[in-house]
């Protein structure tokens, strides 16, 4: 039992390893990850930074420190459909059937994407964590804050990844998890990424209340522009760990269906 | 034989080339329509999302319009049009990939043809997602730009999307993988946000406001933009045609450029 839990971890490492590197060493995969929510941040506290004179805006020290959680949550978002797009064109390739053909847990092949997934999430939060430090944020809630958003936000690419690694086993093509990518702005524009929920026009402000993401990236918030609540916090918490089990139950039941399909 | 009857069926052929490669892209719509779902709907998300987030921008002083609908509505047909030719390149990426588009290059039609069929059906494919935008921005409000605001919204439309097409063809000829979808897409939709997309110029702020100035894409935005907000007139829409030449030929040297290295 411990030999392979042993030798599912080491799957896991490794597999979560590669997907690392096969991020960083494709430009066209890692650029968009950091690239895009980075410059979507810089145009939109540019484009919209006039926005904190509304009077109905809470108040924050400046637009970007409000605007860094989404950017953090829209990043890892797309991570976790980049993770999708290359566990697809794994499978495309045939890599992925050979590693199922190999006597180790298919769960352990998922896991392992995930795994790297989760450590680009914490590298991501790092990386606008640097760039709001740069820029003058100074985050409230101080080291210990900070070290919650990394946790966090690498908690959430790990539940996204769940996701977007189901729709890549469902399908098993990159073109369909690639075409998702609008819908992951949907999912940002129906909660409040970008703006407080108090100020968006209906109905995503009906929606963007009870939207999973919007407790997520009030989560994230939080100690960046305020202090920490209970209440916010376990709601992030929650939503997370729900996303997180819709992923593996998607995943489980696409793994289990290709099982029965032979491929 | 005179040299003008020599060239005539070279001619023929080559706009039998061009027809035949945007049939081909045609097609593509109808015998896999759940491919171009996504970029037929983009746009129009992004317009409603971005609509419902910001909608309320227009209560700051200085904003030029009261309706953000009608603000946002050519940004949204501008990204429509980037969304489309960034499908063309990754098309041309998966032809590239399965091997069809080598069995096109050797053929002996000219690189500037088999280009110009990519690109027309990109310029004319960028016209559904337009439309389809269109009827939901009036459903929910839009201003009519009248006829003429309209027509030059959607020969700008498809200006863009030969701009957007020849910047995805050319890198889908450097990577040659669907990888590099994300860039094609990524870097369309930058050039398109960093204009006065959410804002009018006097409202950016910090460097953004800098960089709208001097982006062409500014142009083709505002010359778009013009009969919602307001009239038109031939001083806001010169730039913007000028801008589109100039983009477009940039992006085709090096797509040109692409296809003589893949062929070297």
């Amino acid at each position: 039992m411990i030999a392979r839990l042993a030798a599912d971890t080491r799957v896991v490492a490794a597999l979560g390893t590669r997907s690392v590197k096969q991020t960083v060493r494709r430009p066209q995969l890692a650029a968009p990850l950091l690239i895009f929510p980075t410059a979507l941040l810089a145009i939109q506290t540019g484009g919209a930074g006039r926005a904190v004179d509304l009077p109905e805006f809470p108040p924050v020290e400046s637009f970007l420190a409000f605007m860094l959680a989404g950017a953090m949550v829209q990043s890892v978002l797309l991570a976790g459909n980049s993770g999708g797009i290359a566990l697809a064109l794994d499978m495309e390739m045939g890599f992925t059937d050979r590693l199922f053909a190999a006597p180790i847990s298919r769960f352990g092949v998922v896991l392992g994407r995930l795994a790297g997934t989760a450590m680009l999430g914490a590298v991501m939060a790092l990386w606008f964590i640097a760039i709001g430090l740069v820029f003058g944020v100074s985050f409230q809630e101080g080291i210990v804050g900070v070290l919650w958003v990394v946790v966090l936000v690498s908690a959430t690419a790990l539940a996204f990844g769940g996701i977007g690694a189901a729709i890549a086993l469902r399908t098993g093509r990159a073109s369909v998890v690639q075409g998702l990518f609008p819908l992951i702005f949907v999912i940002l524009f129906l909660s409040n990424a970008f703006f407080p929920i108090n100020l968006l026009l209906e109905p995503a402000h009906s929606v963007a209340e009870y939207n999973p993401l919007s407790f997520i990236v009030e989560g994230i918030r939080e100690p960046i522009v305020g202090s920490f609540s209970a209440t916010a916090q376990l709601k992030a918490i929650a939503s997370v760990l729900g996303l997180g089990a819709l992923g593996i139950v998607l995943s489980a039941a696409a793994l289990r269906g290709r099982a029965r399909r032979g491929s | 034989m005179g040299r003008r009857s020599l060239r005539a069926p070279i001619v023929r052929s080559d706009v039998e080339t061009v027809r035949a490669l945007v049939r081909r892209a045609m097609n593509e719509i109808t015998r896999v329509p759940g491919a171009a779902i996504p970029g037929v709907l983009a746009p129009t998300i992004f317009f409603l999302g971005l609509t419902a987030v910001f909608g309320n921008l227009t209560l700051l002083p200085g904003f030029d319009s009261s309706s953000y609908q009608s603000f946002l509505v050519p940004v949204s047909l501008m990204q429509g049009a980037a969304f489309t030719g960034a499908a063309t390149g990754v098309n041309l990426a998966r032809d590239i990939e399965q091997g069809w588009f080598d069995r096109l290059l050797s053929s002996p039609a000219p690189r500037p043809v088999l280009l110009a069929g990519l690109v027309l059906s990109a310029s004319l494919r960028a016209l559904i997602p337009a439309f389809f935008l269109l009827i939901v921005a009036f459903a929910i409000g839009a201003h009519w730009p009248g006829l003429l605001g309209l027509g030059i919204a959607l020969v700008i439309v498809m200006g863009m999307g030969v701009v957007a097409a020849t910047w995805g063809t050319s890198l889908a000829l450097r990577f040659r993988t669907q990888s590099a979808a994300p860039l094609m897409q990524v870097g369309m939709l930058l050039a398109v946000l960093m204009t006065t997309a959410y804002a009018p110029l006097e409202l950016l702020t910090g460097w953004l406001q800098e960089v709208a100035r001097i982006n062409p894409v500014t142009q083709v935005v505002e010359a778009a933009r013009q009969g919602f907000v307001g009239s038109v007139t031939w001083g806001e829409t010169w730039p913007g045609f000028v801008a589109l030449a100039g983009l477009a030929a940039l992006f085709t040297f090096t797509a040109l450029r692409g296809m003589r290295r893949m062929t070297l």
